[in-house]
């Protein structure tokens, strides 16, 4: 019974450590998705300027109050706006953008198809 | 029919890139902040620059408009837009919030002695990090809002002849 118990602490600990071990926010991965406001095509991550030191350090201290990745994009694109971020939210004012690469590809599937009988008829 | 829909597929493909491409021309690449105004100020929290307490919402709230300002000492055109703070100091409708950016605390001390302090409330941000809660990517920029801490305009560079008189012109409307 003693060994069983054991045995079912050790795992939910382990459990608990990977659990822990995936909630951690990749704080370089954030920055590589921010947009240096001030420099020229330059990510956060790549960019050395004033701002982008301090964009920086209050990610970091943000992914350190248990802040999740997403909660720290919010908070950039309510103070900056959605240019901040690379791969912006879904929102419906993107909705044309996020839908146009599947509509390019239904319509170029359709026009391969089209094709493809025309030449099968011919 | 095929062909009709095959011809009508590729002119829609045609005015779809088109129109892409005329679009995405069109706009400009350069960040704007004309976004941001309507939107509101929170979690305001700022070290005050002479006593060692924080300035929050409360603090700036009592006021029909707010103009908050970022400079620093070493910041070339700050100067420039110092005399529009001056004259704007004496506005019964307006509080100036100051908030000295990444400066040293002797340096701003001199600045203000130099030319004149226009700040009702003068606070400071040592490492820059409170500013981001501003959208502030640079200075000076100054950020005029309404007693609701509510965005009216972002100012980015220093505050130009036109920006005071715009100033002027919501104060007096």
């Amino acid at each position: 019974m003693k060994k069983f118990l054991i045995f079912i602490l050790f795992n939910l600990l382990i459990f608990n450590f990977i659990k822990a071990e995936t909630h951690l926010v990749d704080a370089n991965k954030i920055f590589k998705n921010l947009r240096c406001l001030v420099c020229q095509g330059q990510s956060i991550a790549e960019s050395n300027s004033e701002y982008a030191q301090t964009i920086k350090l209050v990610v970091r201290d943000q992914i350190n109050d248990g802040k999740s990745e997403k909660e720290i994009y919010d908070f950039l694109i309510e103070k900056y706006g959605e240019w901040m971020v690379y791969d912006p939210p879904f929102t419906k004012n993107n909705l044309l953008l996020w839908i146009i690469p599947y509509l390019v590809f239904l319509g170029g599937g359709i026009l391969i198809f089209f094709l493809v009988r025309q030449n099968n008829q011919n | 029919m095929e062909k009709r829909i095959f011809k009508l597929l590729i002119i829609f493909f045609i005015i779809f890139f088109l129109g892409v491409f005329f679009i995405a021309l069109k706009k400009s690449s350069i960040y704007d902040t004309k976004d941001l105004v309507g939107n509101r100020l929170e979690n305001i929290n700022l070290n005050h620059f002479y006593e060692d307490k924080l300035i929050t919402e409360k603090d700036i709230k009592n006021s029909d408009f707010i103009l908050i300002n970022f400079w620093a000492s070493w910041c070339a055109p700050c100067r420039i837009e110092h005399p529009f703070l001056l004259e704007l100091n004496g506005e019964k409708k307006l509080k100036i919030l100051g908030v000295n950016f990444k400066d040293k605390n002797e340096n701003a001390t001199k600045f203000l002695n130099e030319l004149g302090n226009p700040y009702d409330l003068l606070t400071k941000d040592e490492f820059g990090k409170n500013s981001i809660n501003f959208g502030i990517y640079g200075i000076p920029e100054s950020i005029l809002v309404n007693s609701e801490l509510v965005i009216i305009k972002k100012f980015i560079g220093p505050i130009s002849a036109e920006d005071f008189k715009y100033i002027k012109m919501i104060l007096n409307k």
